[in-house]
């Protein structure tokens, strides 16, 4: 009896989901407001545009063109600048520690930080997907500590020489051989679905 | 029979009473020990009867507000260290695997209190492997680390789970090689009094015995004996009034013979801070009765047992010897093997010939020079040297001391080798380590064998 009300509570949303991926006309988009994927679309935009503007208007400038000052992982003792990836992280980082409902992350199938493999299912998948896809998105879903999430899968594309010296240069790297225009790795975004 | 029945009710009903009564009196009253599950850890059982504290005021809090209390002590002291793990690291739903078998959000997961039997050094309450739950697949990425255990990782002076300032690889490769005591051996010089002549907002005008404030009758040895007017203090233009003249409500000013220590955290305030973070003030931080060695679980003296600990019990605020807070006021009550070691230690050695004049200032090392460490920090724009107050904020583990002390005099492979020697820290350094922690030429095989790969090291 309680198995069968939960399976009903946790169905609902899905369905609600599904409907509105699927743009079940105006009405219904009225109801369930904004959809999975334009969320996550939109997200990713704003991510996107401050990860190129860092690496092009700071790093990539002020490091490989003027030479001024260097990016390290350990800024704080090398006084130097913080790592794109380590200012993505950072800041999703700081998401989540205000409590919103999303979550992101930069992984890849060729990563500096091993702790940036794919993980789960889903994100091997993705990963695998927009590596082999260039310039598409990568949507699925899936359960994730009793909690189903709809999760997006953008291509992290070398925007700037600094992407492609940095990581084919880097001691860790699995991967040498990055240009510029390639895809790095991808960025997973999350939003559940209860 | 039916008459029994009756008075047995009453006993019963008396007990039951009494038993309320005595609970009652527990619960609202000052003495919670009734109450408490188990014995507390070291880091708490001096602020085990401010339940509150931890349980929120209601006491049934629950996780989220036993995590507000831990962050809310300790919460700035990680962020300092650059926490390995923060909980930050783990919110990410993709985490939820690694969570199901650990849940590292919560402090108390590896943490718990009360539960003496389990506690370990630093309050752990899990076995000392725990790193396999998510690192058993390290010697895959790591070929050195085949074959290592797991309870040996943070035990064997390698890695620490929250604090690796000290012990990063770019870290130690970048200080490898560095002799046992390093050319410029000693510590930054404090630098209040030279920031204060620089310029500032502060009042400084040095005093003389003349311009000493205190009303007549008020006038004690502080003044006849001119200490006051030798003292930091008077030469930082402080007056007698500026802590024995109290300001009451109505504005009416009253003089206290004994100014109580909070008097000090008006001028002294991130000293303050510190001093109540850490063992000798945290329960004053709470408002508890002062701490008194009698109650500590390090062995104390016995004549000191019914000292209090305040500001006072270190520091003499008339006096110009500000050195006797750097070890006699702790020999006064320490009575532990490693302080009982102290005065025949090279350490000591270096700090008599400070004293007598024999070597340069800041270059002898005392009780303070490792536990109340000097810390070199940005403010408003200045670099200033503040004493850390908080004797415990380097203690555990002991490689926190690497970055804020040892190396100010020796090389890292030197300092860590030593700090991992317990018989050595025991006997305060006499001698020399008995064992070797390989983490700098692991460190360098790896930046070695990077090399062969291609890679140039940190970008250029
Ligand atoms: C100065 C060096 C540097 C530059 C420039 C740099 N990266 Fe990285 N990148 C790193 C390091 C180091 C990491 C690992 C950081 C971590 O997670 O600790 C990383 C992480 C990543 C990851 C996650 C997977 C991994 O390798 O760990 C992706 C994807 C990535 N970078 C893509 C890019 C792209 C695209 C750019 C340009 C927009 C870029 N990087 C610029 C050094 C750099």
């Amino acid at each position: 009896m309680k198995i069968a009300k939960m399976k009903m509570v946790s169905v609902l949303p899905l369905v609600a989901v599904s409907m509105a991926l699927a743009g079940c006309g105006e009405e219904k988009a009225a109801q369930t407001g904004i959809s999975p994927q334009v969320m996550a679309d939109s997200l990713f935009a704003v991510m996107e545009a401050d990860r190129t503007v860092y690496t092009r208007l700071i790093i990539n400038r002020l490091q490989n063109d003027e030479k001024l000052i260097k990016a390290s992982e350990h800024w704080q003792d090398d006084k130097a600048l913080v790592l794109p990836a380590q200012m993505f992280r950072y800041g999703a980082e700081r998401v989540a520690e205000k409590g919103a409902i999303f979550s992101y992350s930069l992984l890849s199938l060729w990563p500096v930080n091993k702790q940036n493999n794919p993980k789960t299912e889903t994100e091997k998948a993705g990963l695998q997907f927009i590596a082999d896809n260039p310039g598409k998105n990568y949507y699925g879903e899936e359960q994730l500590g009793g909690t189903r999430y709809f999760t997006a899968v953008y291509p992290d594309v070398a925007v700037a020489p600094a992407c492609v010296k940095c990581h084919n240069d880097h001691p860790d790297t699995p991967r040498s051989d990055f240009k510029i225009g390639d895809v790095m790795g991808g960025v997973v975004v999350r939003i559940p679905l209860t | 029979m039916a008459i029994k029945t009756g008075q047995r009710w009453m006993l019963w009903g008396l007990l039951s009473t009494a038993l309320a009564l005595y609970c009652a009196e527990g619960l609202l009253g000052s003495d919670k020990t009734l109450y408490l599950p188990g014995e507390t850890s070291h880091g708490h059982y001096q602020i085990e009867m401010a339940c509150p504290a931890c349980h929120g005021e209601t006491g049934f809090g629950g996780d989220a507000v036993l995590q507000d209390s831990c962050v809310k002590c300790h919460g700035a002291e990680l962020k300092r260290a650059d926490d390995a793990h923060p909980k930050s690291k783990f919110t990410d739903p993709r985490n939820a695997t690694r969570l199901a078998v650990l849940d590292a959000r919560l402090c108390i997961t590896c943490h718990a209190e009360h539960v003496p039997r389990r506690a370990g050094v630093m309050g752990v309450t899990l076995a000392a492997d725990f790193c396999v739950y998510c690192h058993q697949d390290i010697a895959k990425d790591r070929k050195s680390h085949q074959g290592m255990k797991f309870d040996g990782c943070a035990a064997a002076g390698c890695h620490n789970y929250h604090d690796n300032r000290g012990l990063y690889e770019d870290f130690l490769t970048k200080h490898a090689g560095e002799p046992e005591i390093v050319a410029s051996a000693w510590l930054p010089a404090r630098n209040a009094v030279s920031l204060l002549r620089a310029g500032g907002t502060y009042p400084q005008t040095p005093l003389g015995a003349a311009a000493a404030d205190a009303p007549r009758v008020q006038r004690g040895d502080a003044l006849n004996s001119h200490q006051w007017a030798a003292s930091g203090h008077a030469a930082a233009g402080v007056n007698c009034s500026a802590c024995h003249q109290e300001k009451q409500a109505a504005g009416e000013k009253i003089w206290r013979e004994r100014p109580a220590y909070q008097v000090c955290a008006n001028c002294h305030a991130p000293e303050m801070t510190g001093f109540g973070a850490g063992r000798h003030g945290m329960r004053l931080a709470l408002n508890l009765p002062a701490m008194r060695p009698a109650v500590a679980r390090q062995p104390m003296k016995p004549l000191a047992h019914d000292k209090e600990l305040n500001c006072g019990s270190c520091h003499r605020p008339h006096e110009a010897d500000t050195r006797r807070a750097a070890v006699e006021s702790c020999l006064g009550c320490h009575d532990d093997e490693h302080s009982r070691a102290y005065r025949q230690s090279a350490h000591f050695h270096l700090w008599e010939n400070e004293i007598n004049g024999a070597a340069p200032a800041d270059s002898g090392v005392s009780c303070a020079t490792c536990h109340l460490p000097r810390e070199t920090r940005r403010e408003e724009g200045r670099t200033r040297v503040r004493v850390q107050h908080n004797q415990n904020d380097n203690l555990r583990p002991n490689e926190k001391m690497l970055r804020s002390v040892c190396m100010h005099c020796h090389g890292l492979g030197y300092a860590l080798d030593a700090l991992a020697d317990a018989d050595l820290v025991r006997a305060n350094f006499s001698g020399r380590p008995a064992r070797h922690v390989e983490s700098i030429e692991m460190a360098q095989r790896r930046a070695l064998e990077k090399g062969k790969r291609g890679g140039d090291g940190p970008p250029s």
